[in-house]
């Protein structure tokens, strides 16, 4: 079904971003900035200095629950009860067929309280299955509607974010605050999804125009969009779910199983150890291509001109000047320069198996 | 929107400047605008045969690949070189710098199938 814009949903920045020229258009049901100066300027700027993304659409959750007998230990793939307070962890809610629900970020707010960062798309799928698994004492709320979220990434983003909240100077990565921007509690993590340094600032929503304006007073600091986004993740082979990830896809597929604690139990760890236990049929591969050729979404690989697999992401990466991709190989060993040959009836793009990231050396973990 | 006097345009955008029995094809600003940041333009061959409305190259942006439509049938006799190392040329001047390919006319009366710039301005603000 079409979705017509009466359809999408507005972030409360929609109005500066058409007032700042944007080009709009729908992800995920919302209708979202995709670039303001042009893609490949906000990443490159992205990359040198520093960039904010309206990221409001993404989902948060509240959890007041004891770890252990609450059910969140074994709703997420990542280990959480010795999580300190203060840190974030990256990891999965799977289904019974150990198919990825979701990625998701958990925050320890305190030993028994928690943030549960989810996907835009997934909102009400991830709550009813953290509802249904949920047992014993536990208070659970979707907080997605009062939490707005700017993402401020790039090299320049620590000297940019301390003009707001001082004490986020310190944080180191993975780990998170609670302080006081503008008069407001918020939430500062060092997290993003550009493999820059950067961080993620949770905040009212219905304030966060003024954190937006305040952001982009800093000269340095340019608004970008989800085109650029897009670019930065892919050129650190970050996994965009619902496209690279979706429910018929184990981590262990998806090369995601270092965000697996198999010492614990988790909502479809059996199927995942027989999965292992049998072999992967199917792996995640990172290719570039030899040209300035993008492959894309759908595109078929081919290895010795057999059909042995399927893109899942793909675009045009300005920091190799060509193409990248991701996808996966059925019942092959793909090792580094192997290769490939990716397109569809028209399109053939001569490619290589690479390792992620396609970008090294970034300011990730400065 | 700038759509320059003295050429002739199609619906999918492309643009034709005719000079005497040549012509040299391009895509209008509307499409590169459209198209975002330009990275790569797979040029025809010298000396291929063009069919007016007909698949001529294919062009890609960061986000999408699309078609080129011959806005003239005719034979190619130049492309623009400069764009495989620089396709971003077509974003920057669409209408000169950023030219795909020159055509020796097959037909020079087919140039009654396309917009002058007042049509061509008049359509596109009937765009969407």
């Amino acid at each position: 079904m079409a979705e017509t814009p009466s359809d999408l949903k507005s972030t409360p920045l929609t109005p500066d971003h058409i007032a700042r020229g944007a080009r709009m258009a729908s992800f995920a049901g919302w209708n979202m900035p995709i670039q303001y100066e042009g893609i490949i300027a906000e990443a490159l700027h992205t990359r040198s200095r520093a960039s904010c993304f309206d990221i409001c659409h993404m989902g948060e959750f509240l959890l007041k629950g004891d770890v252990n007998t609450c059910g969140l230990e074994r709703i997420v793939t990542a280990p959480l009860k010795d999580a300190p307070t203060g840190s974030c962890r990256y990891g999965s809610i799977l289904n019974e067929k150990g198919g990825v629900m979701d990625d998701l970020i958990v925050y320890r707010k305190a030993k028994d309280e928690w943030m549960i960062v989810v996907n835009a798309a997934t909102i009400e799928k991830d709550k009813k299955h953290f509802q249904a698994h949920l047992a014993g004492p536990v208070e659970f709320l979707d907080l997605s509607d009062q939490i707005g979220k700017i993402d401020l990434q790039g090299p320049l983003s620590r000297e940019a974010v301390v003009r707001l909240a001082p004490k986020a100077a310190a944080l180191e990565y993975y780990t998170f605050i609670e302080t006081e921007v503008l008069g407001k509690k918020t939430i500062v993590s060092r997290t993003g999804y550009t493999g820059e340094l950067g961080f993620e600032l949770y905040f009212p929503a219905r304030d966060i125009p003024a954190l937006w304006q305040a952001l982009l007073r800093d000269t340095r600091v340019k608004p970008a969009g989800l085109g650029a986004r897009d670019v930065l993740r892919l050129e650190m082979g970050y996994s965009l779910y619902g496209q690279d990830i979706d429910d018929d896809t184990t981590p262990l597929e998806a090369g995601l199983e270092k965000f697996v604690d198999f010492k614990k139990d988790f909502i479809g760890k059996s199927a995942l150890a027989s999965q292992k236990a049998r072999g992967l049929k199917r792996r995640r591969v990172f290719f570039r291509s030899l040209s300035r050729r993008s492959p894309r979404h759908l595109h078929r690989i081919f290895v010795d001109g057999r059909d042995a697999g399927v893109v899942t992401s793909g675009t045009f990466s300005p920091h190799t000047n060509g193409g990248i991709g991701m996808g996966f190989l059925e019942n092959i060993s793909a090792p580094k320069g192997l290769p490939l040959t990716v397109g569809d009836d028209k399109i053939r793009i001569e490619s290589v198996v690479a390792d992620k990231p396609f970008v090294e050396r970034t300011s990730l973990k400065n | 929107m700038n759509i320059p006097q003295g050429l002739y345009f199609t619906k999918e955008h492309e643009w034709v400047k005719i000079d005497g029995g040549a012509g040299t094809i391009g895509i209008t600003d509307y499409a590169q605008h459209s198209l975002g940041d330009v990275t790569f333009v797979e040029l025809p061959k010298t000396g291929a045969a063009l069919k007016q409305f007909q698949i001529m190259a294919t062009i890609e942006s960061v986000k999408a690949a699309s078609d080129i439509y011959a806005p003239v049938s005719g034979t190619i006799t130049e492309t623009n070189q400069e764009l495989n190392a620089n396709p971003a040329l077509i974003n920057q001047d669409c209408y000169a710098k950023g030219w795909i390919a020159k055509v020796k006319l097959a037909d020079p009366g087919e140039t009654g199938n396309l917009m002058d710039p007042d049509s061509y301005k008049t359509y596109v603000e009937g765009l969407a």
